[in-house]
């Protein structure tokens, strides 16, 4: 049964494999064999993130589905990821607009989720909250480079922080799922993270010498599996071998 | 016949890290306990050093042939998760066994200020350890990549010596 606490741990999850899935698509191209290993890194933390916390979710709902069976046999309007971890990787720049975006809220999510009512994920972020510092820190070194690089760098620098700009606000929104369980103090409250978030990332930017991207119309619908249209085939990548194969191990 | 849980955690404690085999699980702070229950039952807890970390299933194996050798086959592995892994937990002899090997541990030396500010209010400021080089001894090192050939280690390079070597970061 999807209770909230089920739905919350989904959605952690998600959030999670998604983009470690995006970001394993940088092995092999990234700019230099350093971020091939850095990206490859980070994208396993959020994978070991993402198992335990599909597995949580799947002992919760008591109906037989593990990690894998919630991994390769939910189609895209199943999954409760926010939008911006499916959003295609684009060029580098984008990349790292998008780690310093997601890794900034990660952070403050996790450093939050240590105090959860809840054991499990009280577990989860206590491990994660370390892993993701180093992830923030990456992205941070890498915008303040390209921002306050070459005009090439910066220009690509300003064209990525537009692009995923308007995908960040969905990272706070509040839902009625997880309100139900603030109250509990199972879950953190996004609305919450805005504020601690805004002052990380306006500082890197300053830093870099950067404006603050225009105000754009939010993007939402992740959390109610309503996706764009990229999701499905970045699915359709990371199912395909244990749908054809199912059960294949190796 | 083995029986007593000192005696297995003995056995347990001699298994290799899978990707530091120059370390054991015990040295490395990830084996966390050994029961035995009544009817000679054994559990194990293990913590894995990153959430990724893909070497577990292979502790897992590892430690379950391990107890096997000695006759020892009703066993459970448990991946506890907290209190979460940190590199404060290798153990003295492990750090050294370390360094022997080219893999500078992760080190107290030398304070060095990075020289840039950490974001956000009142936030502090970042602090980072001078690595010594496992090769030659000289704390002129620099980082090359915060992320190396696994999860637990950065790569470094020498300025002394030259020479690149793993550094197992600080967690």
């Amino acid at each position: 049964m999807t209770t909230p606490r089920v739905a919350y741990a989904l959605a952690l999850g998600d959030d999670a494999l998604v983009l470690a899935q995006r970001l394993g698509e940088w092995v092999a191209r990234a700019p230099e064999l350093e971020e091939d290993v850095a990206l490859a890194n980070i994208a396993l933390d959020l994978l070991g993130q993402a198992r335990t916390l599909l597995r949580y979710a799947g002992d919760l709902e008591g109906a037989g589905r593990d990690e894998d069976a919630l991994a390769y046999w939910r189609d895209d309007r199943d999954f409760r990821n926010a939008l911006l971890v499916e959003l295609p990787n684009g060029d580098f720049a984008v990349t790292m607009a998008r780690q310093l975006v997601f890794a900034a809220y990660q952070y403050e999510l996790y450093d939050r989720l240590r105090a959860s009512s809840d054991d499990t994920l009280a577990a989860v972020a206590g491990k994660a909250v370390k892993e993701v510092h180093y992830h923030r820190d990456h992205a941070t070194q890498w915008v303040l480079r390209l921002g306050d690089g070459t005009d090439e760098s910066r220009r690509r620098m300003v064209a990525g922080l537009a692009t995923v700009w308007p995908y960040a606000d969905e990272l706070f929104q509040p839902d009625d799922a997880t309100a139900a369980l603030v109250a509990d103090g199972v879950a953190v409250d996004p609305p919450t993270l805005r504020e601690p978030w805004t002052s990380y990332v306006e500082g890197v930017l300053a830093e870099a010498g950067l404006e603050l991207p225009e105000a754009a119309a939010p993007r939402s619908g992740g959390r109610r599996g309503l996706h764009t249209e990229h999701l499905g085939f970045l699915l359709a990548e990371m199912q395909h071998l244990h749908r054809s194969h199912p059960g294949a191990t190796w | 016949m083995v029986t007593t849980t000192q005696d297995l955690r003995e056995i347990v404690a001699t298994v290799p890290d899978p990707e530091l085999p120059v370390v054991t699980i015990e040295q490395l702070g990830i084996l966390r306990d050994v029961r035995v229950g009544p009817s000679g039952h054994v559990t194990v807890d293990i913590t894995p050093t990153y959430s990724g970390c893909p070497a577990m299933d292979a502790i897992r194996a590892d430690i379950v042939a391990r107890l096997a050798e000695h006759g020892i086959h009703s066993v459970d592995v448990r991946t506890e998760l907290a209190p979460a892994w940190t590199t404060d937990w290798i153990t003295p002899d492990g750090r050294a066994a370390l360094e022997e090997h080219g893999i500078a541990p992760p080190g107290r030396d030398t304070l060095l200020s990075r020289g840039r500010k950490s974001h956000g209010p009142a936030a502090p400021i970042d602090l980072t350890l001078s690595v010594r080089c496992p090769h030659c001894g000289s704390p002129d090192t620099r980082e090359l990549s915060r992320f190396g050939s696994t999860a637990c280690k950065a790569l470094w390079v020498c300025r002394a010596c030259q020479e690149p070597f793993d550094h197992v970061k600080a967690l």
